[in-house]
């Protein structure tokens, strides 16, 4: 029972992780209807700010992490301009921004093995590791604060979704496209705000992600697992990803602490297949009647 | 010494265009897009593999075996996930791939994820070459026939091909399944030319790379496909001197065809002897010819 508790904690903790970064795969899914392979590099340029902003310049942990969700925003904007606007003045087929966005992944991964170089980095350590004991059961402070740092991270999005203007505008333009566009909102500007706050999101998983784990050019591969999340929860919805996310981080600690860590992937792969055939749209995903 | 390196492009080349070809009728001409043919391709190589070393069969079978084995595979993932639409079709055929790869990685019987060495190195240039010309004969024999015209009237209105009486579900399987066969043969053929097999080898990487070739080449050419392979494939040998920065430059390029050339080299268009003497007589006006004809072409 103890063991169950300490594994429910870890999943849960990674989870968050998770959910910080599916749901920037869902917040474009949602605009833009195709899946943003790019975040994965977004997410590894996070994690190398953080390392940066920490081990070199030696800043205080949340200015650090505040300034790395800031940049990565704006990568996060750079890569929109150049790898998708151009698409999408020209009405290009989903296909054309999945076959851009892996460019820029590509692209992304390689530009740092060439300048930084594909070693591991490992953090600096910014809170000790000393365990909370509570009871029998005991807590990384690192865990703890991962979850706390992502859970507020989430709740402001959600303030800002479903309680500002901009929100408003989001939600409208996540609706229809074309009919925001003739109410006045001006979709450009929410494309570039979306993608940056997915960035921001991503920056911030990937300090957290890098705080936990090491730094290397090819982490993004691993947020391809936020992205199954994001599917498993139903591509295009905010709690669905939320909810999609905390659950695999659950099935994945349960499966690597009980059976063995090497089924763990395939696991979470198993798992995207078994929801995908099961039910395409994810568990919390509208159904669309497809107009072919 | 730099023979020896070139031949070893071209066979890769020759490799690696057996795959596209078969992804190109999958993606060019029936619509559907994969993230994992590289798995077709790792079972194919496995199947070869294993039908070599611990079967002892001739070379040829057991590549044609792999190719079968592949399209045995493809008609259960076909099952499971053909009637998924768009983006879901993808992302489905995207878990195939990575979970067949999470499988290899831990059968031990075939070395695990450490790899298996010692495989027989059969796979010559001519072998290669002869496989590359059948490929080719065969998909545009597949392509001219009532079956290839369903298979392209699925990708230009799925919904009024079912309409005319089309059966979309079959096509799409028929169209998955060769596709399937030739990423099997190009994986046998792959694995008795590295003599080294790796679950590593057939990442999703391989698969986007496979794609990425097709659109390169342009949807719906083969002849796109053929010369888009040539170019890509070569690319990184050419950039080799730059190390690292050419996996970057790899990467900006495909942004760039994407964002400036999105019908790709060909353009859907194809090679053919007539379009290039149309090209030389445009490009090198005959001055006998045109009193009369007035530019008749």
């Amino acid at each position: 029972m103890n063991e169950f508790l300490q594994q429910l904690i870890n999943g849960l903790s990674i989870g968050s992780v998770y959910a910080l970064m599916a749901v920037g795969y869902s917040l474009v899914y949602s605009i833009m209807n195709f899946s943003n392979f790019a975040h994965g590099g977004v997410i590894m340029f996070g994690a190398y700010f953080g390392y940066f902003f920490l081990k070199s310049l030696g800043l205080p942990f949340y200015m650090a992490l505040l300034l790395a969700g800031g940049l990565a925003a704006i990568l996060a904007v750079i890569v929109e301009k150049i790898a998708y606007s151009p698409l999408r003045r020209r009405n290009a087929p989903f296909l054309y921004y999945i076959i851009s966005a892996m460019g820029a992944s590509i692209f992304m991964e390689n530009i740092v093995v060439a300048t930084i170089g594909p070693t591991f980095l490992t953090y600096p350590n910014v809170i000790s590791v000393e365990p909370i004991k509570l009871g029998n059961l005991s807590i990384g402070r690192l865990d703890l604060m991962m979850f706390i740092i992502s859970a507020v991270s989430l709740i402001l999005l959600v303030y800002i979704i479903d309680y500002t203007k901009v929100g408003k505008a989001i939600q409208a333009t996540a609706y229809n496209m074309k009919a925001s566009a003739l109410m006045g909102i001006n979709t450009d500007l929410i494309i570039i705000i979306v993608f940056a706050l997915g960035g921001a999101l991503a920056g911030i998983a990937g300090v957290l992600f890098g705080m936990k784990y090491t730094v290397y050019p090819q982490i993004g591969n691993i947020t391809l697992k936020s992205f199954i999340a994001a599917v498993f929860g139903g591509l295009g919805s905010l709690p669905g990803a939320v909810i999609g996310s905390v659950l695999l981080g659950l099935i994945e600690t349960l499966v690597s602490g009980y059976f063995s860590s090497q089924y763990r992937d395939l696991i979470s792969f198993a798992l995207l297949i078994f929801i995908l055939i099961v039910r395409p749209v994810g568990l919390m995903g509208k159904v669309v009647e497809d107009k072919a | 010494m730099d023979l020896y390196y070139i031949k070893g492009i071209l066979i890769l080349t020759g490799i690696n265009m057996i795959a596209v070809l078969g992804l190109s009728l999958l993606t060019g001409f029936t619509g559907l897009f994969s993230f994992g043919h590289a798995a077709f391709m790792a079972i194919g190589a496995y199947t070869a593999a294993t039908m070599t070393v611990k079967f002892g069969l001739p070379f040829i079978p057991a590549i044609l075996i792999g190719g079968i084995a592949a399209g045995l595979v493809s008609i259960i993932i076909g099952r499971l996930t053909l009637n998924l639409k768009g983006d879901y079709f993808c992302i489905a055929t995207l878990g195939m791939g990575e979970a067949i790869k999470l499988i290899l990685d831990n059968v031990q019987y075939f070395g695990g994820a450490r790899g298996w060495p010692g495989i027989p190195l059969n796979t010559t240039l001519l072998i290669v070459v002869i496989f590359d010309i059948l490929a080719v004969i065969v998909l545009i024999n597949i392509i001219n026939s009532r079956h290839g015209r369903n298979m392209i009237a699925i990708r230009e209105e799925e919904l009024a091909s079912q309409i005319i009486g089309i059966n979309v579900f079959k096509y799409k399987m028929m169209s998955l399944i060769i596709s399937a066969v030739y990423a099997g043969i190009a994986g046998g053929l792959f694995a008795h030319y590295m003599g080294f097999l790796q679950p590593k080898m057939f990442q999703l990487i391989k698969s986007t790379e496979l794609t990425i070739i097709v659109i390169f080449g342009g949807l719906g050419s083969i002849s796109g496909s053929v010369l888009g392979t040539a170019v890509l494939t070569a690319l990184p040998e050419i950039l080799r001197d730059f190390s690292e920065w050419r996996f970057v430059i790899y990467g900006a390029a495909v942004i760039f065809i994407m964002v400036a050339r999105p019908q790709g080299l060909m353009g859907g268009q194809e090679f053919t002897f007539q379009g290039l003497k149309r090209l030389v007589r445009r490009v090198i006006p005959q001055k006998k010819t045109l009193p009369h004809s007035g530019g008749g072409n």
